[in-house]
C-alpha cells in the first residue's frame, strides 16, 4: 500500500520524501488546484527542484489540477498540465471530464488520477473516466463506509486511494456550493472554500465573534477556543437548538482500519494538509509509513500504538479525531 | 443575429424534481395541480435520499402519465449522490425505464446513459466549460442544467459553443441545493441516526430552517441536502437570461406557491411586467456573479 502526502512548498515536499511518503502531491500557485492560498504551493522553479529531489530517490509527484476551468480561463488550467508535464511530474489529479480529455490526448506521458473534487462515489462513475480518459487510480470522495469502499474496489479495474487523516469534508466534495453561496468563492471554480479574506473577527460584548462576508459563523464565550470560521464547522440555530448544526471541527484518524483497508484492496492512503507546514507533513508521514509497514508485517495482529496516536493527535485539527464515513455511529 | 434568435424564442418552463419528503397523498395532489399549471416539463423522482419511500418508482410513472396525458414533457431524474449498490440499484432503474427521458446527476448515471441520445445533463454535474459541455453532447446529452452556482458571464462562456441542438436550463426559482453530504443534518438535529432517523423530513415540508446564532435565516436543512435559506429568484432577470442563451427555466417545488409562481414566470416570459419580488426572503446574486445570497 502506498503512501500519499501533502506539499504546500519544497521543505515540505523534502519532509515528506524523507519521511517515507511513496507519492507526494502538490499544487501550482493559482485557482488552478483546490488549495489556492495565499504564499502556498509551487512555481515552476520549485516544482523542478522538486520533481529532482523526489526522483532522485526514487519517489513520484503528482500535480493537482483539480478546480473545474471556465471558458475564459481555460489556457490557465491547459498550461497547467503543460508545465506538469515538461517539469517532469509523473501524474496528475484532475476532476473535470474536459480537461481530462485534453491531458490524455495532448499528454500521455501524465498518468490520470481522478479527484476527490469529481465527486465519483461509486464504480459505475470511476469506470468512465477509467473508459474515456484512462484513468489509472481513483481518490474516494470521503463520504463512503469501509463496506461502500469494498465495493468499489471490486468493481473497477481503477487503482483505489482513500483519505487516511486530516481535515475533514463533511460534504461530497465538488457538490458544496456553501462557501459560493456566502462569499462567492467556492472550491469548485476558485479552489478555496471560506477565503482568508472574507473572514472578520469582532470582541463584543456577547463574545469574540467570527463572520465570513458578514454571516455570523459563530461567537466564543471567554475560555473557548475559537476556530478558523470555516462555514460549516461553525454552530447555528435550528429549531431552537444552538449546536454545531452541521459538523464538529475534527479531523479523520483512520490508522486503525489500515489492516482493514490492506485486506479489501485499497492501494494507497491519502494524507490531507497542503495548507500544513513542513513539521507537521514531516510527523504525520513518519507515523503512517511506521504505521503501513508494521500492518503490512502483521496483519490483523496490527494495532496502532499509543506513541502514534499521540503523534498524530498532536497534528489533528480541533484536536478530537474520528474515523469519518469509514465508520458511522452517526448512520 | 443570436439577440434576434433569442427573442423569438419562448422560454419553457420546467419543474424541478421534488426536493423534500411530502407524504404520498401530498405528492400526488402537487402534481395533478402542476398537471394544470402553465409549465412545459416536469422533473420527477427522488434525488436527494434513498430512504424516502412515500412515493414508489411505480408511483413516480403513474404521475408521469397523469402529466404527459396534458401534454407535459415528463423526465425521471436520478439521485445525486450515490453511495454503494443499493442507491447504483435505482439509478439503474431510472435510467433503465424504457420510456421516459432521464435526467443525469452524476457521472456513474452519465456511463449508464452513454450512446443513447436525448437524455439531460443534471445540474449536479458539474459543467462548467464548453469542452465538458461538447462531450456530454457527444455522449448523447441533448439539454444542459447548468450548475446552481452559475453566473450570467459563465454560461455566455460555456454556451460560446453550444453543440448543437442542446437546450440550456436554468435554476430560476426556489431554494437552492448547495451541498450534498453523506451525513444526514435533519436526522443530526434530532441525535438520531441516519438509518433510524424516523423520517423526521416528513415534519418539514419546506426544509428544516438553519439560523445563524443572531437569527439571521443562513441555510436550510433537508435530510443530507443543505440549501439556502432564501429563494433564489431570477424573475426581474428574464430578458437577460435570454440574451444568454437559456432555453428552459426550472422552478424548485415548495410547499406553497409554487402554481402561483408558475403562472408568474409564465406572464413574465410572455411579456408581463415582472412582479415584486419579496426583498427579505429572496436573492439572485448568484446570476450577477455575486455571492449567492445577495440580491439586487
Amino acid at each position: 500500500m502506498e503512501l500519499v502526502c501533502p506539499a504546500g512548498g519544497l521543505p515540505a515536499l523534502k519532509a515528506a520524501i524523507d519521511n517515507g511518503a511513496d507519492w507526494v502531491y502538490l499544487g501550482l500557485r493559482d485557482d488552478t488546484n483546490a488549495r489556492n492560498f495565499a504564499g502556498l504551493n509551487f512555481d515552476d522553479a520549485a516544482l523542478a527542484e522538486g520533481v529532482r529531489y523526489a526522483h532522485a530517490r526514487g519517489r513520484r509527484l503528482v500535480l493537482a489540477v483539480n478546480t473545474y476551468p471556465q471558458a475564459a480561463t481555460w489556457r490557465r488550467w491547459t498550461a497547467a498540465l503543460e508545465r506538469a508535464d515538461s517539469a517532469g511530474v509523473d501524474a496528475v489529479i484532475a476532476a473535470d471530464p474536459g480537461l481530462m480529455r485534453h491531458a490524455a490526448r495532448s499528454h500521455p506521458r501524465l498518468a490520470l488520477h481522478l479527484s476527490v473534487q469529481s465527486s465519483a462515489t461509486s464504480h459505475e462513475a470511476i469506470n468512465f473516466f477509467h473508459e474515456h480518459f484512462g484513468v489509472t487510480r481513483a481518490v474516494l470522495p470521503r463520504v463512503l463506509s469501509l463496506a461502500q469502499v469494498e465495493y468499489v474496489v471490486k468493481n473497477t479495474p481503477v487503482e483505489i486511494e482513500v483519505f487516511g487523516f486530516g481535515g475533514l469534508c463533511v460534504m461530497v466534495e465538488g457538490r458544496c456550493a456553501l462557501s459560493a453561496y456566502a462569499c462567492g468563492d467556492s472550491p469548485n471554480t476558485f479552489g478555496a472554500c471560506s477565503p482568508a479574506r472574507a473572514v472578520r473577527w469582532h470582541a463584543t460584548p456577547a463574545g469574540l465573534e467570527s463572520r465570513l462576508n458578514g454571516v455570523l459563523i459563530d461567537r466564543y464565550a471567554k475560555g473557548e477556543s475559537a476556530a478558523y470560521p470555516t462555514l460549516c464547522k461553525g454552530r447555528f440555530e435550528v429549531d431552537g437548538a444552538t449546536y454545531y448544526a452541521i459538523e464538529e471541527p475534527a479531523s479523520l484518524n483512520a490508522l486503525e482500519m489500515l489492516p482493514e483497508f490492506l485486506a479489501i484492496g485499497v492501494r494507497a492512503v491519502k494524507i490531507e494538509g497542503r495548507q500544513r507546514s513542513p513539521a507537521y507533513v514531516a510527523q504525520v508521514t513518519r507515523v503512517w509509513r511506521e504505521a503501513i509497514d508494521a500492518a503490512c508485517r502483521e496483519g490483523a495482529r496490527f494495532a496502532p500504538r499509543r506513541e502514534w496516536m499521540a503523534a498524530l493527535d498532536r497534528n489533528a485539527e480541533g484536536s478530537q479525531h474520528t474515523l469519518g464515513a469509514f465508520s458511522r455511529p452517526w448512520k | 443575429m443570436k439577440l434576434e434568435r433569442n427573442k423569438d424564442v419562448k422560454l419553457k418552463l420546467a419543474v424541478g424534481p421534488l426536493l423534500y419528503y411530502w407524504p404520498r397523498g401530498r405528492v400526488l395532489e402537487f402534481y395533478a395541480g402542476i398537471a394544470e399549471s402553465p409549465v412545459d416539463a416536469v422533473y420527477l423522482g427522488e434525488v436527494v435520499c434513498s430512504r424516502r419511500h412515500e412515493v414508489a418508482f411505480e408511483d413516480w410513472l403513474e404521475i408521469a402519465d397523469l402529466l404527459a396525458a396534458h401534454g407535459k414533457e415528463v423526465v425521471l431524474s436520478a439521485q445525486a449522490l450515490v453511495e454503494g449498490a443499493g442507491d447504483l440499484k435505482l439509478v439503474r432503474r431510472v435510467t433503465q425505464n424504457g420510456r421516459l427521458r432521464v435526467e443525469a446527476n452524476d457521472m456513474g448515471a452519465v456511463r449508464l446513459l452513454a450512446g443513447r441520445p436525448g437524455w439531460v445533463a443534471g445540474p449536479h454535474l458539474n459543467i462548467y466549460n464548453p469542452e465538458t459541455l461538447a462531450l456530454m453532447a457527444e455522449l448523447g446529452a441533448t439539454r444542459w442544467v447548468a450548475p446552481v452556482e452559475t453566473s450570467r458571464a459563465m454560461l455566455e462562456g460555456v454556451l460560446g459553443a453550444r453543440p448543437a441542438g442542446l437546450e440550456c436550463e436554468l435554476f430560476a426559482w426556489g431554494r437552492l441545493p448547495l451541498a450534498f453530504s453523506a451525513r444526514c443534518f435533519t436526522a443530526r438535529r434530532f441525535k438520531l441516526q441516519k438509518e433510524s432517523c424516523e423520517y423526521r423530513c416528513l415534519g418539514y415540508p419546506d426544509g428544516l430552517p438553519l439560523d445563524t446564532r443572531e437569527g439571521e435565516p443562513f441555510l436550510t436543512l433537508n435530510g443530507v441536502q443543505t440549501q439556502s435559506a432564501r429563494v433564489y429568484n431570477l424573475i426581474n432577470q428574464i430578458a437577460s437570461l435570454r440574451e444568454a442563451g437559456v432555453d428552459v427555466l426550472r422552478v424548485s417545488p415548495q410547499s406553497e406557491g409554487t402554481v402561483e409562481a408558475l403562472r408568474a414566470w409564465r406572464a413574465a416570459c410572455d411579456g408581463a411586467p415582472a412582479p415584486v419580488t419579496d426583498a427579505a426572503n429572496d436573492c439572485d446574486g448568484f446570476w450577477r456573479g455575486r455571492p449567492g445570497l445577495e440580491r439586487s
